[in-house]
């Protein structure tokens, strides 16, 4: 009994281990091999630049600034958050106050299964039913920031809705109970008393949405139209962080292949930022 | 003068039987109070006084409520002005979790009140009303949360008045409380009867004694005797009444 205990204690020490040591070995790696990089091209030119034109042809001009793909993927993650937000939202304020059961025992699952489809299958539907639709609808290609807005406000959604339905089923039925008891409606009641409550849940829901947007690499690269440029409109074409590094680390070498690294560096801060974020508001939570 | 009369009231939870053949009249501006075993069906009453058992599913009832003579469980009774008018306040200090200021503005925003010093009039009052302005005036706009037990309880009776209430429900509201903010709920209470009806659900025998005018003895469902405090505690005409407030019961 002891020594099983002993040894169980072991091999939990040892998971934790590989995850911490799986964390730090992409973070060494990342900044390692993405440092370098500012050591021979300006920080600033870099992050403030407009122009991305990697030198393919070996003539050792090459300027790679990435503002575009930053302000891509911070427009497609805003509009797929306006999307996905307050839908995602709603729905799990519904699932978890208003649905009758039998509904609920269909969406539970469909939500499940919704955030495991791949998402070289979002872009597969995209490109078949969201291009064209906006195409017809709005003109241009169809390869644009909306189409990549609503297919990755698609994708968050069954992260929002659960973290959010959890985060209500959550609140103590006093709350509620409390709320009817001076008058309230029911409807009232769950948005002005249990939705309060459970604000911080919410909150992280909306954030770890933000990071699977700003995260998602295949289904924007399939439907965004990848131009390297500023982004000009809705309609037009738009290349994201992800979806940069995505298309070219195929054929990238050195510096080219350096700054698609940086890149890479770039995004972790961001959702470093995320998590630190999302992290901070759950521990709010807590202690509220 | 009666504010609250129940007749001929059966309550089932699906196949059980919580509430047997209930008649009670509650008069207006007393105190009423329901004593009992755990389990006889106290909070099954008062919850039936402003319909929170609604909530409940497989509840149902047979027999009446009626509130200044309307049946509460008419067909055209509107529920959530029943509440309004029927307050309560819980066993567990509810406060929501907003501030001070809101917590109280809460009732009277859900009814319609949006200007700030209509607001701001109301949520003195009612703290005034409810004995705590004094402790809370400076912090109005600071947590609930923050509160110890005692005066989120208080916070709660106030936010209870702040709907002008004409009832006010109570279901064992010192249960959670250390001694002293027990003695200062009692306080309030009986400054309340001036103006409210209430209905208090208490374990503490010694509680009814000091604060209500009639008391209602329960055992599995059923009123066994209700009548005056005073009468009830000193001479019991049951036999079981008796042995429970002098504590043989088994
Ligand atoms: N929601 C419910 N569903 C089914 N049965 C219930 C429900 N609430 C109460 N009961 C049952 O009804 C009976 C009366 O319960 P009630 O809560 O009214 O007792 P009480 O007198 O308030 O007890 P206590 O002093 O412990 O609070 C009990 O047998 C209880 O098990
Ligand atoms: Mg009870």
């Amino acid at each position: 009994m002891r020594l099983k205990e002993r040894v169980m204690r072991w091999v939990f020490a040892a998971s934790a281990s590989v995850c911490i040591a799986a964390v730090v070995l992409i973070c060494v790696f990342l900044f390692a091999n993405g440092i370098p990089f500012f050591k021979k091209y300006d920080l600033f030119a870099f992050l403030s630049g407009t122009t991305w034109s990697p030198d393919i042809y070996d003539t050792g001009k090459g300027v790679y600034g990435i503002l575009p793909m930053i302000v891509g993927s911070i427009y497609v993650t805003a509009g797929a958050l306006l999307i996905g937000g307050p839908i995602g939202i709603l729905a799990g304020v519904y699932m978890a106050r208003f649905a009758p059961k039998n509904l609920l025992k269909v969406l539970q699952p469909m939500m499940a299964l919704m955030a495991g489809i791949p998402s070289v299958v979002y872009g597969f539907f995209g490109i078949t039913n969201l291009v064209p639709m906006v195409r017809e609808v709005f003109g241009g290609t169809g390869f644009s920031i909306l189409t990549a807005c609503l297919l990755l406000g698609i994708m968050i959604l069954p992260t929002i809705l659960q973290l959010t339905y959890s985060a209500v089923k959550a609140v103590p039925e006093y709350y509620f109970e409390g709320s009817l008891a001076l008058g309230a409606t029911e409807e009232r009641s769950v948005f002005r008393a249990v939705m309060p409550a459970a604000k911080s849940g919410i909150l992280a829901a909306v954030v770890l949405g933000i990071g699977r947007a700003i995260g998602e690499t295949m289904a924007v690269v399939m439907v965004a139209g990848n131009q390297a440029r500023m982004p000009k409109g809705l309609l037009k074409g738009v290349r994201t962080l992800t979806s940069n590094i995505v298309t070219e680390m195929g054929y990238a070498a050195d510096m080219h292949r350096e700054a698609l690294i940086a890149t890479g560096v770039v995004l972790f801060v961001f959702i470093l930022l995320i998590n630190l974020l999302f992290s901070i508001l759950k521990r709010k939570g807590e202690t509220a | 003068m009666s504010k609250i009369e129940i007749k001929n009231l059966d309550l089932y939870y699906d196949d059980l039987q919580a509430l047997k053949n209930v008649n009670m009249s509650i008069a207006a501006n007393r105190i009423t109070a329901f004593i009992g075993p755990s389990g006889c069906g106290k909070s099954t009453l008062i919850k039936t006084l402003n319909r929170m058992n609604d909530l409940i599913p497989g509840c149902h009832i047979t027999g009446s409520v009626t509130l200044d003579g309307e049946d509460i469980y008419g067909k055209d009774l509107d529920v959530n002005l029943l509440r309004k008018r029927v307050g309560m306040v819980f066993q567990k200090p509810n406060p929501f979790p907003m501030t001070i200021y809101d917590n109280i503005a809460y009732g009277p925003r859900t009814h319609g009140v949006h200007r700030k010093a209509m607001l701001d009039e109301i949520v003195e009052k009612s703290l005034q009303d409810a004995a705590i302005w004094g402790e809370l005036k400076d912090r109005l706009l600071k947590s609930a949360l923050g509160l110890s037990g005692g005066q989120q309880q208080r916070l709660c009776i106030a936010r209870a008045l702040a709907v002008q209430p004409e009832v006010l429900l109570m279901d064992e509201p010192t249960s959670a409380l250390d001694p002293i903010s027990t003695a200062k709920i009692e306080e309030l209470a009986l400054q309340l009867k001036e103006h409210y009806t209430l209905v208090m659900v208490t374990h503490n025998m010694q509680q009814a004694l000091r604060v209500s005018d009639t008391t209602a003895f329960f055992l599995l469902g059923e009123v066994v005797e209700y009548s005056d405090t005073e009468k009830l505690f000193s001479m019991p005409v049951d036999k079981r009444t008796e042995d429970y407030i002098t504590g043989r019961f088994g």
